[in-house]
């Protein structure tokens, strides 16, 4: 099998007494998506902040392509092509698709000892990059990025990541805040860009949208590996019941059932 | 598949009027506009004068030069209160070498500027040094430096203030009347306009102020040299208010120890009036100047009417509130307009 992009080796991570990752290995490989589930409190956020240079590990390894990395600041991570769009998208709600586009990076004419910020270029590279994905409802470039939907927000961000020369995208929560429309909308980006080869982190407690994108899934309980499949081993009953860590779930489900079914009977004997 | 291209359709054919109301100075041009028609009716054509214009440009020059780093300070989320006692500081700082010690002009100009960027370069590092809100480094900065210039003043001279009588080119250059009443300070103000826009506007450190008052994190990692370009806006806006001082003192040949508190509020007002957000982020240098016409307009305007001055101080409360609400709605009208016409 071929290296993997990203991969985890027995890392852990403590904030000082607190125990948050035990031991966690995982592999990501271009062309992936690899779906981190767990509840809330589990630990997922506090892996991708690790792997994105916000965080260091208490110990184990981080190996990018086979070779140990490791990250000062999340400017380490972002420069070795690991960049994370977080679930709302840009972060300058306030600033023009092209000018945040470019944040840090951008496009300038040189006249003399005057620079110009090329006005036109990042619009038009910006609006371009996210017409790619699909996305052809952006075709002005001086629009603000809080008048975008989440979805939009989104894919924009996605857009910039790849347009940069991303090799591993980490999403926490892209869906989380989304509407069913814009919720596919963004799994269909994610499958873009899959298909362009990059390695992808997909976070989610939405069963439904992991099993959609998902190649590889993993488990973490209390900050621990519960389980680690790849796609088709396990049904989203399965999945879900592990997620809640047990039977909890199950239950619930028939209960539930269970009251359906006495609903639409009465909404029958109505009529 | 149709809803697509019919909502690119209506955003390509939106009229000017779109993308005139997504501009952040919208708001202070109106405001501008309206103040000043009010005062045509109220005062009459002597507002409209050669003598009503030289009297608000003159005061809008001088806030209007510490008003403009003030804005991309604010646009960059940071407040500046310590120009207040710097602009006394840099003016007794010239009367006090070149007039009192008759010391060459340049070189209590050099001191002058050179304790303004002093200042602001101690302000912006103490800012990010203590990680406290800019509110509170630059009160105690302002504390500190009045203290000094006060201790130096009555040391060094004996008394708190000092006279100083400007050489003919810096009378030219600084204390002149163009005309006999508009003051030469118009012509750098006019100056620094350009040079403000161009930071903001044209270059990319603009980008940069506007992703640092957006989000500091999220700029700092996308590479951008934050804390180099903190102290850079706090040395700005003390550059700036030791300018003024030094302008004053060739204006007045005078300087003293009190005196500039009026311009910490003036040019935080005209920087909320020309439509900048308090909570930074968003604005523009041609909104700042509109502020700060606007704030000037109602400033000397009172006075050729035949109202009480007072009621200059509560138009300009009033039009503060009412900037703030309409920054707001027009805010929220540049972050909504597109997609609401496309749902
Ligand atoms: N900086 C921190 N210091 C101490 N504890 C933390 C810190 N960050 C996260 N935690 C703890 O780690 C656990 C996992 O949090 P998190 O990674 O945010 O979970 P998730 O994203 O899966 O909801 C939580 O119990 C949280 O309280
Ligand atoms: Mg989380």
């Amino acid at each position: 099998m071929t290296t993997p992009v990203l991969e985890l080796r027995n890392v852990n991570k403590s904030f000082g007494p607190i125990d948050v990752l035990h031991d966690i290995s995982l592999k990501v490989h271009a062309g992936e998506v690899l779906c981190l589930l767990g509840d809330n409190g589990a630990g997922k956020s506090t892996l991708i902040k690790t792997l994105a240079g916000v965080h260091k590990q208490t110990s184990g390894q981080i190996l990018m392509d086979g070779e140990e990395l490791m990250f000062e600041r999340p400017k380490d991570a972002a420069d070795r092509g690991i960049s994370t769009v977080h679930q709302f998208g840009g972060t300058f709600p306030l600033m023009s698709i092209g000018r945040s586009f470019f944040v840090g990076v951008e496009p300038v004419i040189k006249w003399g000892p005057f620079s110009f910020f090329d006005r036109k270029t990042a619009n038009e590279t910006a609006v371009k990059a996210v017409r790619e994905f699909g996305i052809t409802r952006i075709d002005d470039g001086d629009r603000l990025i809080g008048g975008l939907s989440g979805g939009e927000r989104q894919a924009l961000a996605i857009a910039r990541a790849v347009h940069f020369g991303a090799r591993v995208l980490i999403l926490d929560e892209p869906t989380a805040a989304l509407g069913v429309k814009e919720a596919a909308h963004v799994l269909r980006i994610v499958f873009e860009a899959r298909k362009r080869g990059l390695a992808i982190i997909f976070i989610t407690h939405q069963v439904m949208h992991a099993m959609t994108v998902g190649d590889h899934f993993a488990v973490l309980i209390r900050g621990a590996l519960a389980a680690d499949f790849r796609k088709g081993e396990k049904t989203r009953e399965e999945i879900t019941d592990l997620m809640a860590g047990g039977e909890a779930m199950a239950e619930l489900e028939s209960e539930i059932e269970s009251y359906a079914q006495s609903d639409s009977e009465t909404s029958s004997a109505a009529q | 598949m149709t809803s697509q291209s019919s909502a690119t359709e209506s955003s390509r054919s939106l009229p000017a009027l779109g993308r005139m109301i997504r501009r952040p100075e919208m708001g202070s041009f109106v405001g501008m506009l309206a103040v000043f028609l009010f005062f045509w009716v109220a005062a009459g054509g002597l507002f409209v004068s050669s003598a009503g214009f030289s009297s608000w440009l003159n005061i809008a020059a001088e806030i209007g030069i510490v008003a403009l780093p003030i804005g991309l300070l604010m646009i960059a989320g940071e407040l500046d209160l310590s120009i207040g006692a710097i602009i006394p500081a840099s003016s007794l700082t010239l009367a006090t070498i070149s007039g009192y010690f008759g010391m060459p002009e340049a070189v209590g100009i050099l001191a002058a500027l050179g304790m303004g960027l002093l200042v602001g370069f101690i302000n912006g590092w103490l800012v990010l040094r203590t990680g406290l809100p800019s509110l509170i480094v630059t009160i105690g900065m302002m504390f500190v430096v009045m203290g000094l210039t006060l201790g130096f003043s009555v040391m060094l001279t004996g008394s708190t203030s000092a006279t100083i009588e400007p050489s003919e080119l810096s009378q030219m250059l600084l204390g002149q009347f163009v005309g006999g009443m508009f003051q030469v300070t118009i012509f750098w103000w006019l100056g620094a306009i350009v040079v403000f826009f161009y930071i903001l506007h044209v270059s990319r450190i603009g980008n940069w102020i506007f992703a640092l008052g957006g989000d500091r994190i999220a700029a700092r990692n996308a590479g951008i040299p934050t804390e180099k370009l903190t102290i850079s806006l706090f040395m700005m806006s003390s550059f700036a208010a030791a300018f003024v001082g030094i302008s004053q003192a060739m204006v007045y040949q005078s300087a003293q120890v009190a005196g500039g508190q009026a311009f910490i509020f003036n040019s935080i007002m005209c920087v909320v009036i020309g439509g900048v957000l308090l909570t930074g982020g968003f604005g523009s240098v041609v909104g700042v100047v509109f502020g700060t016409i606007t704030f000037a307009m109602v400033n000397q305007g009172i006075y050729f009417t035949d109202f009480d001055p007072n009621l200059g101080s509560i138009i300009i409360g009033a039009l503060l509130l009412l900037a703030v609400i309409m920054n707001d709605s027009f805010r929220k009208m540049a972050l909504n307009y597109t997609t609401k016409k496309n749902s």
